[in-house]
């Protein structure tokens, strides 16, 4: 029996763990003062941007891929920007996979975090006032650690759910071997090229990690004894 | 008091369902405590005075400190005023070990001195044995115990406690309040505390504000406000006065002690007090009576002679509050009013009072 994984397969693989790696590591930079700014706010935005950080959740991949590809091609808002600063156009590349992934994952990171802030409530916030502590330094010491589980649940699903996406990718990455071309798509163009054996090897490692990937989700909830997401 | 000293509080704050409008000079040393039913906006008073609450318009002043003057545009942000607040929940970081919760002010706060203060509060709330469990792990009593220790381990100039004791049950108050008590004795320390137990008011106050619907109703030194009968502090079962006293003799056959204080002498359970010990007794209203001659055939064994100086109303319209003057003390008994008709007794008339029963607070 020939090795079950080609080299195009572990390219895939390797590309897609990249992906969420960075995906997950952005939206951690990202999400983490959204969803603070939205557990605290008490402004009339919060309703309406809360949506609009959901929006993701609801709307098929492919209608976000679609705006998405619109938006970085070359007559596009954004494609214009990137092309003025000379970073040519992001569809088709790595980078516009990320910022299509990264937009895609947004609810996944910011809900359990929004979550853990909100859950924590006010008190451990004012208490560290009343001991000293500026703004920033309570964040730091005393509001993301004890929000921690919140985090931990929102990397792992913004992880998970970056390695899942298929819609986004197809359209704004056009599934290029070595360079855009995922699991999830490559498991496409097995199956569409009738090479089930490559696909079931693939399709099965997805749903192994899938399930590794709940089980540590339930351990961690386990362990912090909350309901996150 | 003198007006630069203590703390000084000018506060309007509107709410949906009340209104805060308080003018107080409280003083620099010792307990107030903030009394009042709930929703008299005795915590929204504390929360103003830390900066966790801001008001429309207010002065908050401690001695030299301006924390808040809108008149000149002041405000300082609470994490720049020296102040520890106990919250009524403790409130630890329950990521952190007890003695990371009890540095994690006094870091911040930078002032010398502050190992031995630590230590000091260490020793003075008896958590010495605490330190490197998880703060998680406390029983409500201790985790308070913490609280109150981290704040004080900061050396501020003011304490905050917000009814520090209301979240625990009957056995773990009584565990605490001879904590707070050494606190005030042994700290130099103001302390602004509230709540709405009259045990707490007897046991720790020196100062006593009454707060009614965000006003203020009477402000002053509790053993006088405790001691009035035209409005008193503390209405229906609980009023009464505290006396401070001192133990001047042990009966070892009956197991009592004998207090004396300014105005007369009173036996008391023996609690294993040493001779010489300063207590703080408490008389409820209800448990004096008033008799024209001293009697002897009777069980009562306190027996104080006195002068009425004072008759008002009571809650119910069959009894009323007489105010004895007893030597430099005050009693507060209550009797119904037709027995002060019976004994044709009124004010200036020398009566004796006899005490049912005296409680040792401290």
């Amino acid at each position: 029996m020939n090795f079950p994984l080609n080299r195009d397969a572990w390219e895939a693989i390797v590309l897609t763990l990249q992906l969420a790696a960075s995906a997950t590591a952005v939206l951690l930079v990202l999400a983490t003062p959204l969803a603070w700014w939205l557990s605290q706010t008490r402004s009339g935005w919060r309703v309406p941007i809360g949506a609009l950080v959901t929006l993701p959740l609801v709307l098929p991949p492919s209608v976000l891929g679609f705006y998405l590809l619109v938006a970085m091609g070359p007559h596009g808002p954004l494609g214009q920007v990137t092309q003025a600063l000379g970073w040519g156009v992001l569809s088709f590349t790595f980078t516009g996979l990320l910022i299509g992934s990264v937009i895609f994952s947004l609810p996944f990171a910011v809900q359990p975090m929004q979550n853990a802030f909100e859950s924590m409530g006010a008190r451990p916030m004012e208490v560290a006032f009343s001991l000293r502590a500026s703004p920033a330094d309570a964040f730091f010491s005393v509001a993301l650690p004890l929000a921690r589980p919140g985090l931990v649940t929102a990397a792992i699903l913004t992880f998970a759910h970056t390695v899942g996406e298929f819609g986004v990718v197809l359209m704004i990455g056009g599934n290029i071997p070595g360079k855009t071309r995922v699991v999830s798509t490559q498991i496409y163009g097995h199956v569409e090229a009738m090479e089930y054996a490559q696909a079931h090897w693939l399709a099965g490692g997805m749903v192994a990690f899938s399930f590794a990937v709940l089980l540590a989700l339930s351990m961690v909830r386990k362990r912090a004894r909350q309901v996150l997401l | 008091m003198s007006t630069t000293d203590g703390l000084r509080l000018r506060l309007t704050l509107a709410r949906k369902d009340f209104e805060l409008n308080v003018d107080l000079a409280l003083p620099s040393t010792g307990i107030t405590v903030l009394f009042g039913p709930s929703g008299s906006g005795k915590t929204t008073l504390l929360r103003c005075v830390a900066g966790l609450e801001r008001p429309a318009k207010g002065l908050v002043r401690l001695g030299s400190e301006l924390w808040q003057d809108d008149t000149r545009g002041v405000y300082v942000p609470i994490w720049q005023r020296d102040l520890g607040f106990v919250f009524q929940e403790a409130s630890l970081f329950e990521h952190l070990k007890v003695q990371d919760n009890l540095v994690y002010g006094l870091k911040r706060s930078k002032k010398p001195g502050a190992q031995q203060a630590l230590a000091r509060a260490i020793e003075l709330l008896g958590i010495g044995h605490l330190l490197h469990r998880d703060s998680a792990h406390l029983s409500g009593g201790e985790k308070q115990r913490v609280a109150i220790a981290r704040a004080l381990a900061t050396q501020p100039r003011l304490l905050l406690l917000d009814e520090p004791l209301a979240a625990l049950d009957f056995a773990r108050r009584h565990d605490i309040l001879p904590w707070l008590e050494r606190m005030r004795d042994e700290l130099s320390m103001p302390m602004l505390y509230i709540t709405h137990s009259t045990d707490e008011v007897a046991r720790l106050a020196d100062h006593l504000v009454v707060l009614d619907k965000g006003c203020v109703k009477v402000s002053g030194v509790a053993q006088d406000l405790l001691a009035r009968v035209e409005g008193p502090a503390i209405v229906g079962e609980d009023a009464g006065v505290v006396l401070r006293g001192t133990v001047v003799q042990r009966d070892a056959v009956w197991h009592l002690a004998q207090i004396e204080f300014p105005g007369g002498f009173l036996w008391v359970r023996d609690a294993g007090m040493a001779i010489g010990k300063p207590v703080r007794l408490r008389v409820l209203a209800r448990d004096i009576s008033i008799t024209v001659h001293e009697t002897r055939d009777t069980s009562i064994q306190n027996h104080i002679q006195g002068q009425i100086e004072a008759i008002a109303d009571d809650a119910h319209p069959s009894q009323a509050l007489v105010r004895i003057r007893c030597g430099e003390s005050i009693l507060l008994g209550r009797v119904t009013k037709r027995a002060i008709d019976a004994l044709n007794v009124g004010i200036g008339d020398a009566i004796w009072a006899q005490v049912k029963s005296v409680a040792v607070i401290e």
